[in-house]
Order: C-alpha cells, then sequence, then structure tokens
C-alpha cells in the first residue's frame, strides 16, 4: 500500500484534487459500508472514494455493495486495515437504488 | 416442567434449524424415559431391553440413510460425528496424504480440521465448480475430500454426483455432509454416494443426534486404543430414548416427506419473492436448485441484529449470518465466500409443518412485515434516505 495519501481521519469531501476519504477504522458492520454510501451519494460516475476499514464483514460487504451498485472496487491490505478505493458506476435505474431521490 | 412462553404453534417460528421435536417424537422420547433409559451393553434385563429399543431404532435410521444398521452409529451431536468421519478417514489415509479437499461453505467444524486450510472457492450462489475439485486432487498429497449435500445457510445444492465420480476416479474418500437435507430435500442422498455420510436427527424434527455412515469397504480407523462404543466410533453408547425420539421422527417425517417438501418449496418461493421486492434487499443462494425448506437475503445498510428484534418484535422468529449479532465476532463464512452482503442477513429455515401447523401463516406474516420491519430498521440507522 502507498504510504501517500489518504489518511486524514475524516469523512471530508478530500483536499483538492484527492479523491474522498472515509475513515471508518474502528467502526464495525454495517457502519463502513453505510458510511461509504453516504459520502458516494451524489458524485459523478467515474468519482473515486476511498474507504479505510478494520472490520472483517467489510472485507465481503464493501465488494457486495459494489456489485449490487455497479461500482468497481479495489483491496490494499495493511496490516492493521484495509483500503478499499471504489471507482463509482453509472446510476443505475432498477428498483430505488442510492441516487433515486426519496 | 417449565413450559416456555415460546409455543410453535402459535408463534411466527421461522428458525427450525434447531427446531422443537416432532410431537410424536416426544411422546416416544417421554415413553422411552421408563423403557429405555439402561445402558445397552449392560447385560441385566434393563439394559438387555435398552439393547434391543436401540437395534430397532437403528435398524430405523439405517434405513432413512439406505444402508446396512452395521454401517450406522449414533453420534452425541452431527458436529461430533462430522469430526470423527473425517478423523477416521485422515487417519486411514495418513501415508497417502495430508490434505483435505473441502469447498468453502463447507461447516466450519470441517474447514477446522487439519488438512482442510485451503478450501476450494464457491460460486455467487454457493456452489462448488466439480473442476476446481478435479484440480485440488490433481495435487496430490490428499487424504480425503468433503462435500456438503446442500448448504444450511443458503440451501444451494451442491454437485454431490459429479464429485462422487471424481472422487472414485482419484480412489480419494469422500466425506459426504448430508446434515442439512437428511428428511428435507428429495435429491438428498444419491444411492450409495460417498464413503461416509454424515446427517443430523435435527434436520427431521428428531432430538440433535449426529448419524455417520462408513460404508462397507471403506478404509477407516480412528489413532489411539479401540472405542468401546457404536463399532469403535465413540466412546460412549447413545442415551437410547434419544435415539428413539430420532427414529420415530424419522417415520413420522418420511410418511408425508413428499407433500410437506411441496408445500415447504412454495413457502419459500413466497419468501424469495417477497424480499426480492424490497428496496436494496438481495435474495441470495440458488433460487431453484435449493433445499426446500431454507432461504437467506440480506438488507442493505441494516444491521442483522436490529433486524431480528425487529422482526421478533413481530412475532417471528429468524436467524442471521451477520457478525454485527452480539454472539459472532466474524460474519457468515458462508456468506463472505460467496461474495455477497454479510450485514443485514435474515436465514428463514423453515419448520416442519407438523411441528409448526402454522408455518404458512408465520410465512405470509413475515413477507407482510418485511418492508415495515426494513424500513423501521433504516430508519433508526439513519441509512433510510440511501
Amino acid at each position: 500500500m502507498s504510504g501517500s495519501e489518504p489518511r486524514q481521519p475524516s469523512d471530508g469531501r478530500g483536499r483538492r484534487g484527492g479523491p474522498s476519504v472515509v475513515d471508518a477504522r474502528g467502526s464495525r458492520c454495517p457502519v463502513p459500508v453505510i458510511r461509504l454510501a453516504r459520502a458516494a451519494r451524489g458524485l459523478a460516475p467515474g468519482t473515486t472514494v476511498v474507504l479505510l476499514a478494520d472490520d472483517v464483514a467489510a472485507w465481503s460487504d464493501v465488494p457486495a455493495w459494489a456489485r449490487m451498485k455497479g461500482h468497481t472496487v479495489t483491496l490494499l491490505e495493511d496490516d492493521d486495515w484495509t483500503e478499499y478505493r471504489v471507482v463509482l458506476g453509472e446510476p443505475r435505474t432498477d428498483r430505488g437504488q442510492a441516487d433515486s431521490s426519496t | 416442567m417449565a413450559r416456555s412462553s415460546f409455543d410453535p404453534r402459535v408463534t411466527g417460528l421461522l428458525d427450525a434449524a434447531r427446531g422443537p421435536l416432532h410431537p410424536v417424537a416426544a411422546e416416544t422420547l417421554r415413553a422411552a424415559l421408563a423403557t429405555g433409559w439402561a445402558d445397552p451393553t449392560r447385560l441385566h434385563s434393563p439394559g438387555r431391553e435398552a439393547r434391543a429399543l436401540l437395534d430397532t431404532a437403528r435398524e430405523v435410521l439405517a434405513d432413512a440413510l439406505a444402508v446396512r444398521p452395521d454401517e450406522l452409529s449414533v453420534h452425541p451431536s452431527a458436529e461430533a460425528a462430522l469430526e470423527v468421519g473425517l478423523a477416521g478417514l485422515r487417519h486411514a489415509r495418513r501415508r497417502a496424504g495430508r490434505r483435505v479437499v473441502a469447498g468453502a461453505t463447507e461447516r466450519s467444524v470441517l474447514l477446522l480440521q487439519p488438512g482442510a486450510e485451503q478450501p476450494v472457492p464457491v460460486d455467487a450462489v454457493g456452489r462448488v465448480d466439480p473442476h476446481a475439485y478435479a484440480v485440488a486432487m490433481a495435487g496430490g498429497d490428499v487424504a480425503a475430500a468433503v462435500l456438503q449435500t446442500a448448504n444450511a445457510e443458503v440451501g444451494t445444492r451442491q454437485p454431490v454426483a459429479e464429485v462422487d465420480a471424481l472422487c472414485r476416479r482419484h480412489g480419494i474418500p469422500l466425506l459426504l455432509d448430508a446434515t442439512a437435507s437428511l428428511g428435507r430435500d428429495p435429491q438428498g442422498i444419491p444411492p450409495a454416494a460417498g464413503s461416509v455420510v454424515v446427517a443430523d436427527a435435527a434436520s427431521f424434527a428428531g432430538p440433535p443426534l449426529g448419524l455417520l455412515v462408513v460404508r462397507t469397504g471403506t478404509r477407516w480407523g480412528l489413532p489411539g486404543p479401540r472405542r468401546e462404543a457404536e463399532h469403535g466410533r465413540e466412546h460412549a453408547p447413545p442415551w437410547v430414548p434419544l435415539v428413539l425420539a430420532a427414529a420415530e421422527a424419522w417415520r413420522q417425517t418420511a410418511a408425508v416427506a413428499a407433500a410437506e417438501q411441496r408445500s415447504a418449496r412454495a413457502l419459500v418461493e413466497r419468501v424469495r419473492h417477497a424480499a426480492a421486492s424490497v428496496r436494496d434487499v438481495e435474495v441470495v443462494g440458488d433460487p431453484d436448485d435449493r433445499l426446500p425448506h431454507v432461504v437467506t437475503f440480506s438488507v442493505l445498510y441494516a444491521d442483522g441484529e436490529v433486524l431480528l428484534e425487529e422482526l421478533a418484535r413481530r412475532g417471528l422468529a429468524v436467524a442471521s449470518g451477520s457478525a454485527c449479532t452480539s454472539s459472532a465476532l466474524r460474519p457468515s463464512h458462508v456468506l463472505a465466500a460467496m461474495g455477497v452482503l454479510t450485514h443485514g442477513n435474515v436465514r428463514v429455515t423453515l419448520p416442519l409443518e407438523a411441528v409448526s401447523p402454522s408455518r404458512a401463516d408465520a410465512v405470509e406474516r413475515l413477507c407482510r412485515e418485511l418492508p415495515d420491519a426494513v424500513a423501521a430498521v433504516r430508519r433508526r440507522l439513519g441509512t433510510d434516505d440511501l
């Protein structure tokens, strides 16, 4: 894993040029996926969102969420946590997806 | 005897992985307390009586598995039977190899055995690929292979005939885990498949009791001094009343099997349909080639434990494979291996209709309440806008 950027411990939209980073280390399921989905909401297709999580359930749940929502995800393992790099896909039109307003 | 406040005849029991005893088996158990309590290895008259009862019950259960009574032993639990069954294969084959070829959705008790550390991956419905088993076997150093007839959590049936043929070709003994199938699935156990077969009397509303078949001619043996009971496979003989209750449960279940399975299949179809029509709910496991009585789905942006509580509040008892539940630190290895959501998981294992005559009502109630229960949980977690 590259030791460069996303380490800031916030849900912030990321700094200029960098991807949004969600640091959900210390949170257990389903919180990491919920925070990731919240951060991804309303962003344009092709945007990258990064999640840091150490919950074992996230390891299967983040890829499952990405598959259900049409996003692609890359996992980078660190010793104590995993970095999930999600590239958002086109909003899907079948029954109620993240982008449909409620 | 204190009466439980939970009456399966009226409450929405939808988690019968370990359900109540079949009512007739419960009668048998009560009657057997007077007649079958003795150690069946004793030579006095109560011992002989217990022995005779045990022999009869063993015949019935052997018949259930289409084997001879001397091939069948009874164990305190299905887990114990699985462990002993595999240990006997591994020991007998210790010079041939030490690896155990197993699918990633096999039961944890098997995946935790030595040699089974590298399970064969499964597809998105939880089914193993026979070719992957073939590749794993071709790697050599194999003591045994393990395959479930169907998965207890998601219901998906496994390619038993193909893997069985493969094992015969390679001369590798196969342990078939039929603990979720026996008495529930018409395609349960193909005749003569596997060298070792394990079942659980709890799957057909008997008491939890491990049934272990070691087919004649199988190289099988445990390390250490020969065990005294159950054809050298157990340290002590079973408690006969439990075995009698298991045999009675089998008789009762087998008598109505066809109608029971048809009805269960239709009810599960109802649940699959109702769950799939709720926003961001994924029904998992094979939709058709599956156990008749098991269905699992996962609710995105919901906590499994909160969902269980919400359904319990509405009088519905279901299970979950989520790690968010307090009793588990890790999510279901079955869901994880399939690559499906492990959070917000709900698992329904239908009780037999004979055990829970109101099960169709419970299913209707689940289908009716689910959309609202999911919405309530998402509101509470603040995820209803996602």
